[in-house]
């Protein structure tokens, strides 16, 4: 079976993919992967279906041994990357030959990093997802001695970039008005709004702190709400009041009250701010927030198409030989959306 | 007039960009649980095109959806009419129910903190383990964990506040106490309730066919054991820790 055998793994590593959705009602949050606009890049470039499952990177990588010949994509929070000792482009898709050698580095920007395989990681399904959801109890971290396998991979197209707008270094959320929002004072309210805040070291899976000076946003009533659903983007406010952001992975319920809900396209940010990036809250109506929401979701149906071959200096390339220089001129008008490939 | 009857609710809100929340009332009380059970269970017979799933917590049905395909006008519209359909504060629990009887360690090394929260609910200890190791409860609702559920309604001597501190962990099968509540831990957690009881119950198995042991509407009893007979019950049933179950007749 064609993979990748891990020979070494960072400690925040796991297979990840869009998660479950639909198990809200039994306690268990859609999880997945942390930015999936990271796993529509991945998709794009190796021309396949976003469903499948790839390597999510917890601020640093691994060393993998290919088994079989592999096409791979590297995408989300860059990091340093070697095959057999040679630079690999981040944001682009590669050929890895068997027994070929891959170091995956430290971030250089942003949090995690993504590692797809063509044909996905073909690990067994769980509920209908490979995802690992440890707070869940799903699934586990991938370790050293791991063999990732890879799926049947349908394309040969490899040697595809993909520019990508930098979502690693904080910046704007937008954020709607949720059904709590009421309970803190309007003046809290535009406040939050007003302050700048900075990724706290309070960070993971489930959610991001965000630490700010001055007072904590608290609400009315704060310590006798009932307990209500809880929804990925959600700004909750602990007991000092202090926000986390929550992500995917997030508790089903809780009973500390929510601000407002960061829209999902902006929570790639959030996931992907490193320690002290400066994020700030814009207030958009319902309106805005899916206006703003569908031209994302038109962006990512785009990707494929915006894959295109890299373009290589020759002063950048260490070893030219070692290169396919013809490799990404097979297919690169391919549109696997129009195909159909992509189902 | 009970909250349940003020003119503010059922009422409508927005969960961020892609949900609807129906909320019942703002404090737990039967008929708005019962409520949220019967709505929920109404919705997904016959589920709208763009509807990607629905919950309940306490007192709320969530709907999540698709906004592409449903719009937000349509879904509160058909949510409205629904509501007017019928008085669900007065509807039957759902049918299929099952009945738990729990064995449970009150106190000891196992659940340190019985001793405080019967001091705090003004008993003694022997008497807080007849209250509540007496009362039958029902899975309000699940959530914050893979099968973990809300348990109640204990009696008002039992409305005690959340804890100021968190307690750094509680394990698996951990029964914790507040505002008339149990909860029932899935796995090992930090918590703002007080940990009376412990059991052997693992909630989610992801082993088996059917992961969820435990279902909203479920009723359960956790019946006082010796510490002794508690250990030997989990080592023989490491699934269950002795807990037994039977339908409930509807």
């Amino acid at each position: 079976m064609n993979g990748l055998k891990v020979l070494s793994a960072g400690p925040l590593m796991s297979v990840q993919d869009m998660g479950r959705p639909g198990l809200l009602e039994r306690g268990i949050s859609q999880g997945g992967a942390a930015d999936v606009l990271a796993l529509a890049e991945g998709a794009g470039l190796l021309s396949q279906g976003a469903g499948l499952a790839a390597l999510e990177m917890g601020g640093i990588g691994g060393t993998f041994e290919a088994v079989g010949t592999l096409r791979i994509a590297l995408t989300g929070a860059p990091m340093t990357a070697t095959l057999d000792g040679v630079a690999l482009t981040w944001n682009a898709s590669h050929l890895v030959e068997a027994g070929q050698k891959l170091v995956i580095g430290a971030a250089r920007r942003g949090v995690y990093g993504y590692l797809h395989l063509g044909g996905g990681i073909d690990t067994d399904r769980f509920l209908g997802s490979r995802a690992a959801h440890l707070t869940g109890g799903i699934g586990q971290a991938v370790t050293e001695g791991d063999l990732l396998p890879a799926g049947q991979d349908a394309q040969r197209e490899i040697g595809l970039g993909l520019e990508v707008e930098d979502r690693f270094s904080g910046g704007a959320l937008r954020i709607v008005k949720s059904f709590q929002s009421s309970l803190f004072a309007d003046d809290v309210l535009a406040r939050f709004g007003d302050t700048q805040f900075n990724r706290g070291v309070r960070a993971n899976r489930m959610g991001v702190e965000m630490v700010s000076d001055g007072e904590g946003f608290s609400a009315a009533g704060q310590l006798n709400i009932l307990s209500e659903v809880i929804v990925p983007g959600d700004v909750q406010m602990t007991g000092d009041g202090k926000p986390f952001v929550l992500l995917r992975e997030c508790q089903t319920t809780g009973g500390y009250p929510r601000i407002g809900t960061v829209l999902p396209c902006d929570l790639a940010r959030v996931a992907q701010s490193g320690n002290g990036a400066a994020l700030q809250f814009d207030w958009v109506s319902l309106e805005e927030g899916l206006a703003i929401q569908a031209k994302h979701d038109a962006f990512v149906k785009s990707l494929p198409g915006q894959c295109q071959p890299l373009i290589r200096d020759p002063l950048d390339m260490a070893d030219l030989l070692s290169y396919q220089l013809v490799g990404g001129a097979v297919s690169a008008n391919a549109d696997p959306f129009e195909n159909g490939e992509n189902t | 007039m009970g909250v349940q009857e003020s003119s503010n609710f059922p009422v409508i809100r927005t969960v961020g960009l892609q949900g609807l929340l129906v909320t019942f009332a703002d404090k737990l009380s039967e008929p708005s649980n019962r409520a949220a059970l019967a709505f929920q269970g109404a919705l997904e017979q016959g589920l709208m095109t763009g509807v990607i799933e629905t919950s309940t917590s306490l007192a709320s049905v969530f709907v999540r959806f698709d906004p592409s395909e449903l719009s937000h006008d349509v879904l509160r519209e058909q949510l409205q009419g629904l509501l007017a359909d019928r008085d669900w504060y007065a509807a039957p629990l759902p049918e299929g129910r099952r009945f738990w009887r729990v064995p449970t360690v009150y106190g000891t090394d196992l659940a340190p903190q019985l001793a405080e929260a019967a001091d705090a609910a003004g008993m003694t200890e022997a008497q807080a383990i007849d209250s509540l190791g007496s009362a039958r409860v029902r899975v309000l609702t699940i959530g914050f964990a893979a099968s973990q559920p809300y348990l109640g309604t204990l009696g008002e001597e039992w409305d005690l506040p959340r804890q100021t501190e968190l307690t750094p962990m509680v394990p698996q099968g951990a029964l914790v106490q507040a505002i008339r509540q149990f909860v029932l831990f899935t796995a090992p957690a930090p918590t703002g309730w007080r940990h009376v009881g412990q059991t052997g119950m693992r909630l989610f198995r992801p082993e088996m066919e059917d992961p969820f042991a435990l279902r909203a509407g479920d009723e359960l009893i956790f019946e006082p054991v010796a510490r002794a007979d508690f250990l030997r019950l989990r080592e023989d049933d490491p699934l269950n820790g002795g807990a037994t179950v039977s339908e409930i007749a509807s």
